[in-house]
């Protein structure tokens, strides 16, 4: 679930609490989200996807809240992963960032290959 | 109160009502599509990354795809749907150029056929603007209008921000709410809690299929992180460390769910190839989160996992198609997508990984057309009476309160999410999960209620109990075992129910079986 949004680094642009999907956030006036309903969140992580300033953390369990130490994810590296890794905004023209999404058949074809493997199987992607 | 007219209503803005807002504008439509989140981050292809049923237009091609998918489909397919299904995926995924950004393989081919949910998404989005289509995010609708004929007059819903309602009429109304995912933590289906089916049976509809809701994904434990490719490479340990044998994936869902049955359950991802590794991020962004999160190396450490229910999302019932144009049973309204029953495509097996999103590109733009066309000749009648015809959840019908929606949404999960439930069905324990629902549904139409924005969660409530009691009568009903539907106590497929089943009813639910094509065959050779 959501757990942190990094006042140091929010610009108040209201992008996550447009695109949140279930309505986690309320919007302050000067635009920055309030973590409103938590208990909501799906953890999909979309928020994150769309925060051009990277200041908001998803904490991976979607059954309970963890507390979180801001300073050790600020050192971490770990805010901004999706958008990076999925090459948004800055990151488009990066060719290490390239959209390799398609190579998921070929990567289930191998693994029917693979010993153990279920054999040429009917192509799968998810 | 906001009051807005439209020719076309589309209520739900992934895949499926993406489509068809863009098809029914296309169309000359004025189109207002109403979405509960986020039209580009919502829905369940937002969070993955669909696979189409992608196959050239050669005849021999493509009778050959059809013929591989009719088998596991066990007779309730329909091979004309395949192939128009199969059409239109073709000619459609390459006019999202310019708006997606498609990949190209070492030899320059363009890739359409697996496109990224939120790059998809985001594209449809901007697809339906383009084409005229006005789009209210945060605008859940709650129930829908109905004309004294019985026709569908438009809908009536909430703004989420504020708790006040809207109305909207329109010459014609699709549904695309999705799947019944009864909030099992699969990724990205918190919204889809069978509103559209219980708007759409409050109306008078039939919903065929609904005991194919047995599919289900693995995701690392505690986690909604249901991306399963690289798991076709998985293996299985039990707290002690033994090795569980477990067949290698995909298809091994029902062996994962009865080592759960019997502990935690571990995996270990160290037979996936050093490349595949290294290009993983690029391929499913979203798979590595929660290990860098939680500090686990998924290839060299071994993880707990889960599995998360999908309901009726990767199964293939849903509101049943009554025409060529997704109409159903309700003059007026139009059903897409994972709302409709995916037996006429995927048959009686889940439809995952190829033919739901080409069903959700298909099923969308010809509702969405056919619905403009519906507008065009009937007109929008926004000044003829419309009575708003939601009960459960909205109207008690008897005294108002004293139940907590989340309470009545936990009770309802209880039927339909536990594996043994699910996977391990037989009659007993099906007839016990019936009897329970019944009470609950008693309770909820009684008296659940609830002020401002809350009312969807109440709304929300009442659809899961609603799809649980349809999903548990369809699996009492269908008394053999036939594709994703698996029954412990009748194990062996039984012909005489080689036909598609229907639920329906609210205050009573019935079951039948609709006539199977050779019956009618010979009905007709007889007369
Ligand atoms: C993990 C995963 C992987 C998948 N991979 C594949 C694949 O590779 N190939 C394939 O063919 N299929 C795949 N599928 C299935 C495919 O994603 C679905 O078939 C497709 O998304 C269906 O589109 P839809 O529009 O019907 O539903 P969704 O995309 O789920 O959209 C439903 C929308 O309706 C909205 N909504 C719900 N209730 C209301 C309301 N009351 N008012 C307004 N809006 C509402 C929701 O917020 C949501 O945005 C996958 C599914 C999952 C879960
Ligand atoms: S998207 Fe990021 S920068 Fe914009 S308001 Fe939200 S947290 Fe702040
Ligand atoms: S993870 Fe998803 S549901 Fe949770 S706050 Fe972010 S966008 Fe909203």
């Amino acid at each position: 679930m959501i757990e942190l949004v990094v006042e140091s680094r929010c610009v108040g642009c209201s992008a996550c609490v447009e695109v949140c999907p279930t309505g986690v956030f309320d919007r302050a006036a000067d635009g920055r989200p309030v973590l409103a309903r938590v208990e909501d969140c799906q953890t999909c992580f979309m928020c994150e996807l769309y925060c051009l300033a990277d200041a908001l953390y998803v904490a991976p369990d979607c059954e309970n809240r963890v507390p979180v130490d801001e300073a050790a994810i600020l050192a971490s590296g770990l805010l901004g992963q999706y958008r990076r890794d999925s090459g948004w905004d800055e990151w488009e023209a990066d060719p290490s960032k390239s959209n390799e999404h398609w190579r998921m058949e070929g990567v289930f074809a191998r693994a029917a290959r693979a010993p153990g493997g279920v054999g040429p199987g009917p192509a799968r992607v998810e | 109160m906001t009051s807005l007219t439209a020719d076309v209503l589309v209520i739900g803005g992934g895949l499926a009502g993406s489509w068809a807002a863009v098809a029914a504008a296309r169309a000359g439509a004025a189109v207002i599509l109403v979405e509960k989140g986020y039209c580009g981050t919502s829905g369940v292809t937002a969070t993955a990354g669909p696979g189409h049923w992608w196959v050239p237009p050669d005849p021999d091609l493509r009778r050959a795809a059809i013929d591989r998918k009719l088998t596991p489909a066990a007779g309730l397919a329909d091979p004309d749907w395949m192939a128009r299904i199969l059409d239109l995926t073709w000619t459609s995924l390459p006019t999202l150029e310019g708006h997606y950004r498609f990949s190209v393989d070492e030899a320059g081919r363009k890739q359409y056929r697996a496109l990224r949910g939120p790059e998809y998404l985001r594209a449809m989005r901007r697809l339906a603007l383009e084409a005229g289509a006005t789009i209210l995010d945060h605008h859940p609708a709650l129930e829908l209008l109905q004309h004294g004929d019985g026709s569908i007059a438009g809908a009536r819903g909430l703004v989420r921000a504020t708790g006040e309602d809207w109305t909207i009429r329109a010459g014609a109304t699709v549904l695309a709410t999705g799947g019944a995912g009864f909030r099992s933590h699969l990724l990205g289906a918190a919204n889809n809690t069978g509103d559209g089916h219980l708007m759409a049976a409050e109306a008078g509809a039939s919903i065929s299929g609904m005991e194919f809701s047995t599919a289900h994904c693995i995701a690392p434990a505690r986690t909604t992180m249901t991306r399963s490719m690289s798991y076709a490479f998985a293996r299985y340990f039990d707290t002690d460390g033994c090795e569980v044998p477990i067949p290698p994936g995909p298809d091994n869902n029902r062996e994962i769910a009865a080592a759960l049955l019997k502990g935690p359950l571990f995996c270990s991802l160290e037979r996936v190839p050093e490349d595949v590794r290294r290009l993983l991020p690029q391929i499913q962004p979203n798979f590595g989160l929660t290990f860098a999160r939680e500090g686990v190396d998924p290839f060299t450490e071994r993880f707990e996992v889960t599995l998360r229910g999908e309901g009726t999302i990767r199964g293939s019932g849903g509101l049943r198609i009554a025409d060529a144009d997704c109409g159903t049973d309700v003059p007026g309204l139009f059903a897409a997508g994972d709302t409709a029953t995916r037996e006429l495509v995927a048959g009686a097996v889940s439809g995952g990984g190829a033919i739901n999103s080409s069903w959700a590109l298909s099923s969308g733009q010809w509702a969405g057309r056919a619905a403009a066309e519906r507008a065009r000749r009937a007109g929008r009648r926004d000044a003829e009476l419309a009575r708003p015809i939601g009960q459960a959840g909205l109207r008690p019908l008897a005294r108002p309160g004293g139940l907590d929606p989340r309470e009545v949404e936990r009770a309802a999960q209880a039927e339909v999410l536990p594996f043994d439930k699910i996977y391990f069905r037989q009659a007993r324990t099906l007839a016990a999960s019936a009897d329970r629902l019944e009470t609950l549904w008693r309770d909820t139409a009684d008296h659940l209620v609830a002020m401002g924005s809350d009312r969807l969660r109440a709304r929300e409530a009442a659809a899961l109990v609603a799809t649980a009691r349809w999903v548990t009568h369809a699996a009492a009903g269908r008394t053999e075992s036939r594709g994703m539907h698996y029954r412990t106590d009748l194990t062996g497929r039984d012909d005489r129910f080689a036909a598609r089943q229907l639920v329906e009813g609210l205050d009573r639910v019935v079951t039948r079986y609709e006539r199977p094509a050779a019956a009618t065959a010979r009905l007709e050779i007889a007369s």
